[in-house]
């Protein structure tokens, strides 16, 4: 799958693609889209990335392992219902606040940070798979 | 949030709006937590001096929790917690009453033990790979089932242990393990789409998931819905999961080839949480469809019963042996289930608790028997209680105690079975119990005397390398038989607590008011 086409193509469609899914991932919350499949869309760039210029560089480019972002989707999602404690209210009750961040004001909330989550946990197990399979037809 | 109040949106319609009491927040701690160390875990994998530190202290802290639980519903009555302050039936309740909270404590226990016996016998390999991880995520697929109130979410508590144990179950990649982990994995799928298929039929019957207000709509739609079609679609897939006779065979097939913990783990939880679904959903939600289908419940508590220790007495190898004495216990469950009395589900109740501590405890044993001797295979394995005399007197104990003698703790849940099953007038029943008491003993024994007191080989004769067995390990195991000596000895907080559970089960009032609470309040 090395064409010259491909390799160079690769990188630009990879950025557009994790700007895409960050996209997907903050309209989610009342319209389609959401942590789950904006992490899909994550994992696939960087799936496109590994069949283009080989599985070593896109393990750099994460920097982390997959698995250990994964764990981190997973620990923020599991605070992110679990900070609802300090109101007396239930686990996973969405708590909201606002921000004003540039003159524009920015809802901001515990159900926010579970999508991020389910985003990060997606993408770390979808990767790591994907990475893994690659690697394999490599030998 | 914001913009609803400022049109004056009447909340108290859709959501909770009184304070959560703090203690509250127990019913969720047994999942949220373990989630919790998990994902950190699962952050520090490499880091594989550290993990069995962290896990440790954290499965401490979840087995307090656990009790702390425990106390409050044996005090307090049924604890709900409702997710996102939606009123139930939309939002998802999780529900401890006094079944799930000492089922949970007990798989707390176990997993303890199971953690401080892995320190001396999982490697860096099998810590790299996750096994800390996949441990404690998948206690938490098993302390959620345990505690949820929602049908649904029951499913998904299935997936996520279902999902851990195929890590666990093939830590290592080895090739016996891959094929195991395929039974393993291709059963318990089919028995996990056919829970789902009959989650979706009941929630075409009755319109919601959840349990109380199944219990609560079922009597009006009796007359109209096709109710034993659902209850035995519900049968056949967790005594799939319990793996009950005829659908058995994968558990045998499959538990000999993980980490001798892994096995422990799984013989002591999984197969529980079958069980606990069949109470649950046929107990508690269908009591007349139950009455239905009990004379089957029972002929299949037989036959596990029977064709379970006839397997273990065929056995040449420890953990398969093993994994048919596991069979076989399930089998004493589904007999209290299909009896349905108060006594009888009592029995089963503190059955599922030795089952889950003894079972454990047999898998952790034959680890040592493996270190010590150097083999699995009875035929290799001879005069070990020259060497490990303690080992010896431990293994002798917790071979009683299987075998329902006195002083293990396994006498008592039979003592109960016979007794609901003679009041039954089921005497083919209590003969069946009996006969299966006596082929455990005979099974047990013959591996009791084969690997302890047979003259022979000290281990290391045939060129097997007998490891010394460590401290922590034998610590572990001694830890298990504590609780094992305590049921044997002063069963009477057990029995009473798994009366309490069971009468919990079959006047499922108190569940129903304490999730609808919110809704009477207002």
């Amino acid at each position: 799958m090395r064409t010259l086409i491909f390799r160079t193509m690769a990188p630009y469609l990879t950025s557009l693609m994790v700007l895409f899914s960050v996209f997907v991932l903050l309209r989610g919350h009342n319209e389609p889209g959401g942590g789950f499949i904006g992490g899909l869309i994550a994992a696939s760039a960087f799936a496109i990335y590994g069949i283009a210029c080989g599985v070593s560089p896109v393990r750099r480019a994460l920097y982390f392992h997959p698995m250990s972002i994964s764990g981190f989707g997973l620990l923020i999602a599991t605070i992110s219902g679990a900070l609802s404690m300090f109101g007396s209210l239930p686990f996973m009750t969405g708590l909201w606040t606002e921000a004003s961040i540039l003159g524009v004001t920015v809802d901001l909330s515990t159900p926010l940070v579970f999508d991020i989550g389910v985003y990060l946990v997606v993408l770390g197990s979808l990767t790591s798979i994907a990475l893994a399979l690659e690697e394999r037809e490599e030998d | 949030m914001a913009a609803a109040q400022s049109k004056s949106v009447d909340l108290s319609q859709a959501m909770i709006l009184e304070p959560v009491p703090a203690l509250d927040w127990l019913v969720i701690a047994p999942v949220a937590l373990p989630l919790l160390f998990g994902a950190v875990l699962l952050m520090l994998r490499h880091r594989t001096e550290t993990q069995p530190r962290i896990a440790i202290a954290s499965l401490a802290i979840l087995f307090c929790v656990d009790v702390g639980l425990l106390v409050h519903v044996w005090t307090g009555g049924p604890v709900v917690m409702t997710m996102g302050r939606w009123l139930p039936p939309f939002g998802i309740s999780f529900v401890a009453d006094m079944l799930g909270a000492t089922l949970v404590a007990t798989a707390g226990l176990v997993a303890l033990v199971c953690g401080i016996f892995s320190v001396g016998t999982v490697n860096f390999v099998g810590r790299r790979y996750g096994f800390y991880a996949f441990m404690l995520l998948m206690l938490a697929g098993v302390n959620g089932s345990f505690l949820t109130g929602d049908i649904f979410n029951l499913y998904v508590w299935f997936e996520v242990f279902l999902i851990a144990s195929f890590g666990l179950i093939i830590l290592g990649s080895g090739k016996r393990q891959i094929d195991g982990a395929t039974k393993y994995a291709i059963l318990n799928l089919v028995a996990t789409t056919l829970f789902l298929i009959a989650t979706g039929y009941l929630y075409g019957i009755f319109g919601t998931l959840n349990m109380a207000d199944v219990a609560l709509k079922a009597s009006q739609l009796r007359t109209s819905a096709p109710l034993v079609t659902l209850a035995t679609l519900y049968l056949i897939a967790f005594s799939m999961k319990a793996a009950a006779f005829p659908l058995n065979f994968w558990l045998p097939a499959s538990y000999h080839t993980p980490r001798i913990v892994v096995a422990a783990l799984f013989a002591g939880l999984l197969t529980k949480v079958g069980v606990y679904a069949l109470m649950r959903i046929l107990v508690m939600l269908f009591p007349p469809e139950h009455a239905i289908l009990s004379s089957l419940i029972v002929w299949i508590a037989i036959g596990t019963m029977l064709i379970g220790i006839l397997g273990a007495l065929a056995q040449s190898d420890i953990r398969r042996l093993l994994g048919f004495v596991v069979v076989s216990g399930i089998g004493f469950m589904l007999a209290g289930i299909g009896l349905g009395s108060d006594v009888g589900l009592a029995g089963s109740i503190v059955y599922a608790v030795h089952s889950m501590l003894v079972m454990t405890a047999l898998y952790l044993m034959a680890g040592q028997i493996r270190r010590a001797g150097g083999s699995y295979v009875l035929s290799e394995l001879a005069g070990l209680y020259r060497t490990n005399p303690m080992m010896a007197a431990i293994a002798l104990f917790l071979v009683l105690a299987a075998a329902g003698l006195p002083p293990g703790s396994g006498l008592w849940p039979k003592v109960m079975l016979v007794q609901a099953s003679l009041a039954d007038g089921s005497w083919w029943l209590a003969s069946a119990i009996l006969v299966t008491g006596l082929l455990t003993t005979l099974a047990l024994g013959r591996l009791f005397v084969l690997v302890f007191w047979r003259a022979g080989n000290d281990g290391d004769a045939a060129g097997r390398t007998a490891l010394s067995v460590t401290a922590s390990t034998q610590m572990a195991v001694l830890l298990l038989c504590v609780p094992i000596a305590v049921l044997g000895i002063w069963p009477e907080p057990v029995i009473a607590a798994a009366q309490f559970a069971a009468s919990g089960l079959l006047e499922p009032g108190a569940y129903a008011s304490a999730v609808f609470s919110a809704e009477v309040t207002q």
